[in-house]
């Protein structure tokens, strides 16, 4: 503390030692969010064995047995047989063998993942779209009961979205819906599209009229001036409320349990599957669960610049 | 460039009537200002002029053509906002190519036409800036720029220096009127500040709650006000009123107020006993200690060539301007003389002008 008498106190800049502090609680905050997903990570180039001995392996020798079994499955043959099948191909045959196993063919976890991407982004596509338009609509024009719709809006997503899962299971079968990719996105798409008019509505508010009428008065027409002028206004606004609206479909378990269970079955309900295929197979398991964060970091990543300056949701301008 | 003919314009919001039954006329190659108070409806009655909004009843013609309801892409005319409205997404250049784009002009075509503008506004040297670090008088000039690419009909502009500091305000006002001059483009230009109106407009329509109670020039405008809400708007400070109950005939050029008699340009109607306010400017009145209009100094504001002496008298408080050498003391009794050429005459009751001397040969509002 000696050095605060020689520096003069400011009012508005925090003092050297509260950044320190500060720093250090993000930092600490930051590492105990990670340790979970670091050891998601670490299980996935474990062997079976290391993944579940006692006292926990934090050093241990990496192997690929997670990411073999992550894409194939196999069957257990006599050493006889396994011999009769010449040299090993490639490392994952290798390492399959070591277990008395041979390749039967690969898992189901690549079109899962593809569904998942599908369906994700699909979804995310359609509300941010849904969400703009009549985000638009609802701050430009007088709409009757605008209050009251926007009110309605939000109180879709007053309840658990589970609460009409039966409800939805009926309906789906009845329509030809369940197990199709077409209704998992108009499902996530309903869900996420509240979220989207609402968080998108804040955004469109901020953007003065007079860019538009300005636009208007030039000659464009409104749809015109609509996409030239507020579109790429928006797209802050747009970027993060499509990060929310991807997370939630990429990330959502309940429903894609109850309504996929083979051509439409996303990643979500999928990975659990895999413990029960050979056993407690945790480095498939932390294999499969490593790749699939991989399309929201990527995506975060793409849209960091706009994020951090959307994600204060209209706060903090410029 | 086309004369703009405002007919019996009107606005209601709900109840609430923003613009009562305007009419006037801005002639081909005028400046004209909207000018009052926040509130009375000049952004209105501009917003109608440009299609932005619908008249609830009333006319709009632009060169001859009825563009009451065309839309406002349709009426070629360029509009400048307050905010100036530059697209941040966009640079200087393409901000001032925006409008040029959609009717499907050669690239040749726009950039001579960018690259002109650019001259016009000395903007030159920052056509391939983003708008974003721009000062606030070069983001005037790249609006001004948007504006005049475009070689619309006529431009309106909403208090487009409301957003610059007063300094600056001033060195903006002399630029917009060097455009006009040069241009010769037909102008609406909506203010609240009287200086800017006096300093630009070739006319200026006063307006209040919705009504324009004055069309006419600067000078017509200071010197022959028609209300006493233009007189006490226009005239920094304020037109002085002396408010005396009397009884007027036509041809009387004297009034009294109290033993005071005053010379007043002779009326030119019948008004029965009411109570008036005589409006007298600080600048046409001077001390004379053989006045029997007298009060008691009650301070004086000292200006480097002129002062403003402040005196109480029987019909309320007068601001007089007077050259800074003459030396009055606080709580000192002067007398008072008006310049009785100058003086006008208000009913107190609805604000109106008396008719006289004063107004003849001038266009009546
Ligand atoms: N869309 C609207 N709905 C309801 N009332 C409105 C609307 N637009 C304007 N008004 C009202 O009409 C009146 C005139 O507004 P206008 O914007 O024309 O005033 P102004 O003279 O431009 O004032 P200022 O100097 O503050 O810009 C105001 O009382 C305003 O509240
Ligand atoms: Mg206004």
């Amino acid at each position: 503390m000696s050095s605060a008498s020689t520096t003069a106190h400011s009012v508005v800049e925090p003092s050297a030692n509260s950044k320190r502090l500060a720093g250090f609680l993000v930092i600490l905050y930051a590492v105990i969010s990670m340790i979970p997903l670091a050891w998601i990570f670490a299980t996935g180039w474990k062997t079976p064995p290391d993944s579940i001995s006692y006292p926990p392996k934090v050093v241990f020798d990496p192997s690929l047995e997670g990411y073999c079994n992550l894409f194939t499955t196999r069957t257990r043959q006599t050493q006889d047989y396994i011999e009769a099948q010449g040299p090993p191909q490639g490392a994952c045959d290798e390492v399959t063998r070591k277990r008395e196993m041979v390749i039967a063919g690969p898992s189901n976890y690549v079109p899962r993942f593809i569904n998942s991407l599908i369906i994700a982004f699909g979804s995310t596509f359609l509300a941010v779209a849904l969400g703009v338009l009549s985000a638009y609509a609802f701050s430009r024009f007088k709409i009757p009961l605008a209050d009251d719709l926007l009110f309605f809006i939000l109180s879709t997503r007053m309840m658990p979205p589970i609460a009409v899962a039966i409800p939805i299971y009926l309906m789906y079968r009845e329509l030809g819906l369940s197990d199709s990719a077409l209704g998992m996105i108009l499902l996530y798409t309903a869900v996420n599209v509240s979220l989207a008019v609402w968080l998108l509505k804040g955004f469109i508010d901020e953007i003065p009229r007079e860019y538009e009428e300005a636009a208007m008065i030039d000659g464009y027409t409104r749809l015109h001036a609509f996409f030239k002028v507020v579109l790429p206004q928006a797209a802050t606004g747009i970027a993060a409320t499509a990060i929310f609206c991807l997370i939630f479909a990429w990330n959502e378990y309940a429903f894609a349990v109850l309504l996929t269970s083979g051509r439409a079955q996303t990643a979500p309900p999928f990975i659990p599957t895999i413990i029960g295929e050979g056993g407690m197979d945790w480095p498939a398991v932390g294999a499969g669960t490593t790749l699939f964060l991989i399309p929201i970091v990527v995506f975060t990543v793409l849209l960091r610049k706009h994020l951090l300056r959307g994600i204060t949701f209209g706060a903090v301008r410029k | 460039m086309a004369e703009i003919r405002v007919e019996d314009l009107q606005k209601r919001f709900g109840e609430f009537v923003a613009v009562k039954r305007s009419s006037f006329t801005v002639a081909d190659g005028e400046f004209v200002v909207l000018l009052g108070p926040s509130g009375c409806g000049k952004t209105t009655t501009l917003r109608m002029i440009a299609g932005l909004e619908l008249p609830t009843s009333g006319r709009i013609l632009l060169g001859g053509d009825d563009v009451t309801f065309h839309r406002a892409g349709e009426r070629d005319i360029a509009f400048v906002f307050q905010l100036f409205a530059l697209y941040p997404h966009m640079n200087v250049r393409q901000n001032i190519a925006f409008p040029l784009k959609c009717q499907g002009m050669s690239r040749s075509e726009v950039a001579r036409r960018v690259a002109e503008a650019g001259r016009i506004l000395r903007i030159e040297h920052i056509l391939d800036k983003p708008v974003s670090g721009l000062s606030g008088g070069d983001r005037q000039r790249v609006a001004l720029g948007r504006a005049i690419v475009r070689e619309p009909k006529c431009f309106l502009m909403d208090e487009p220096l409301g957003a610059l500091d007063s300094e600056f305000r001033h060195v903006m006002c002399g630029e917009l009127r060097g455009l006009h001059d040069r241009l010769k483009a037909t102008t609406v230009y909506v203010t609240h500040d009287q200086l800017e109106a006096m300093s630009m407009a070739d006319k200026i329509a006063v307006m209040n709650k919705g009504v324009i109670e004055q069309y006419a020039t600067p000078q017509e405008i200071y010197q022959r006000p028609v209300s006493m809400f233009v007189a006490d708007f226009i005239g920094s400070p304020s037109m002085n009123f002396l408010r005396f109950q009397s009884a007027l005939a036509p041809g009387d050029d004297v009034v009294s107020l109290g033993e005071a008699r005053i010379g007043i340009p002779a009326i030119r109607e019948a008004v029965p006993a009411a109570e008036l306010a005589l409006g007298v400017r600080p600048e046409h009145i001077r001390f004379d200690d053989g006045s029997s209009l007298r009060g008691e100094v009650y301070g004086t504001e000292y200006l480097g060539t002129t002062q403003i002496v402040t005196v109480d008298t029987a019909f309320g408080q007068v601001k007089a301007r007077t050259g800074s050498d003459i030396r009055v003391a606080d709580g000192s009794h002067v007398g008072l003389s008006f310049d009785a050429a100058r003086l006008s005459l208000f009913r107190a009751s609805d604000g109106g002008c008396i008719r006289s001397a004063l107004y003849e040969g001038s266009t009546h509002g």
